[in-house]
């Protein structure tokens, strides 16, 4: 899927905000969300403070997706237990999966594989769609978020989006 | 700034959550439980998702130190509707009033270099009213530095479930548009 189609396809599923903090995994999405003004993309510095903006834009009345590497995942455990979690906050994770196999480099390797557990362990569920199921499972975790008002997140591997 | 409407008040976790509540509980208040060092992160989600509400960010120094990058985020959108006020008692006051570090810190011009319009500071009843005049008279985003004494007395926790906290936050902010 390309990353235009990945973002047309989270806007015509309502979701109309847009944050995070820049992955090449997930890059061409990111590409399209900053120039083009059909998005409304919000830059964050960190994470967590992604995840923050992301539950302000939702309790002021929007539905927010927050972009991010997996390295960023453990910056803001806090913020999604402590927060989005806690307020029972639909919010859509879109997560680039750095280091699902050990081919990757080795900053990415431990936190790669230990992702779907932290996950697990926050009680957030998860998706891992391969290329040509990135629609379906979009539309089952926003189902899933907005009808158990909770955080949902998708894991992307590589050359998924592209 | 169209001010027909009341502000949105986004409160920081700890003692600061528990005295807003019980001084004077409003549906338009968010009182943050956990996520130390967010307000100003989640303030500006509700500014910029409410771009014709007032927002104002009670923050504490030792939140607003926890995430300095956030300064960066909100001189960069740089919404006209939000204020940011510090409340510096420079400590951590809910863990056991353990020393912050605020007391070296020039926030106001951390504030200013990060692209905030205004900076303020205050230090008893009169100042914090001339100050908040100001910024209400002010486009934004504008930061505020309150400097109080120590040793507050402690309120009880928000006796409201988050997840009610949250619906009637947003029911009243955003009840029409959702």
């Amino acid at each position: 899927m390309t990353g235009a189609d990945f973002c047309e396809l989270t806007s015509a599923l309502k979701y109309d905000f847009f944050t995070g903090v820049p992955d090449s995994t997930l890059g061409t999405a990111l590409k399209v969300l900053e120039s083009d003004l059909r998005y409304l993309y919000v830059p964050a510095v960190r994470e967590d403070n992604a995840v923050g903006m992301a539950v302000g834009a939702y309790l002021g009345g929007k539905n927010p997706v927050v972009l991010m590497q997996n390295s960023g995942l453990g910056l803001c455990l806090n913020a999604l237990t402590s927060l989005v979690s806690l307020y029972k906050i639909p919010l859509l994770l879109v997560i680039g999966w750095r280091g699902a196999d050990e081919f990757d480099a080795p900053e990415h390797i431990l936190m790669g594989s230990a992702s779907p557990a932290l996950l697990t362990a926050v009680g957030i569920p998860f998706w891992i769609p391969a290329r040509d199921d990135v629609t379906s499972s979009l539309s089952v975790a926003s189902l899933r978020s907005r009808s158990e008002n909770s955080p949902v997140a998708l894991l992307i591997r590589e050359r998924v989006i592209d | 700034m169209n001010t027909s409407t009341n502000e949105a008040v986004v409160v920081a976790n700890g003692y600061l959550s528990r005295q807003a509540f019980w001084c004077r509980d409003l549906s338009t208040n968010f009182y943050m439980l956990g996520s130390m060092g967010l307000a100003l992160s989640i303030g500006l989600g509700v500014a910029l998702a409410q771009p014709h509400r007032r927002v104002a960010v009670l923050d504490g120094d030792g939140n607003l130190l926890m995430s300095l990058g956030a300064l960066a985020m909100a001189g960069h959108m740089a919404p006209p509707n939000l204020m940011h006020i510090v409340i510096d008692n420079q400590q951590y006051a809910s863990t056991g009033g353990q020393a912050s570090l605020s007391g070296s810190v020039k926030m106001q011009m951390l504030a200013l270099a990060a692209g905030y319009r205004i900076a303020l500071e205050a230090s008893d009843q009169a100042q914090l009213s001339e100050a908040l005049e100001q910024m209400r008279a002010t486009e934004g985003p504008s930061f505020l530095r309150v400097l109080v004494s120590a040793g507050v007395e402690v309120a009880p926790r928000v006796p409201r479930s988050p997840e009610e906290i949250a619906r009637t936050f947003r029911k009243s902010i955003a009840g029409n548009e959702t």
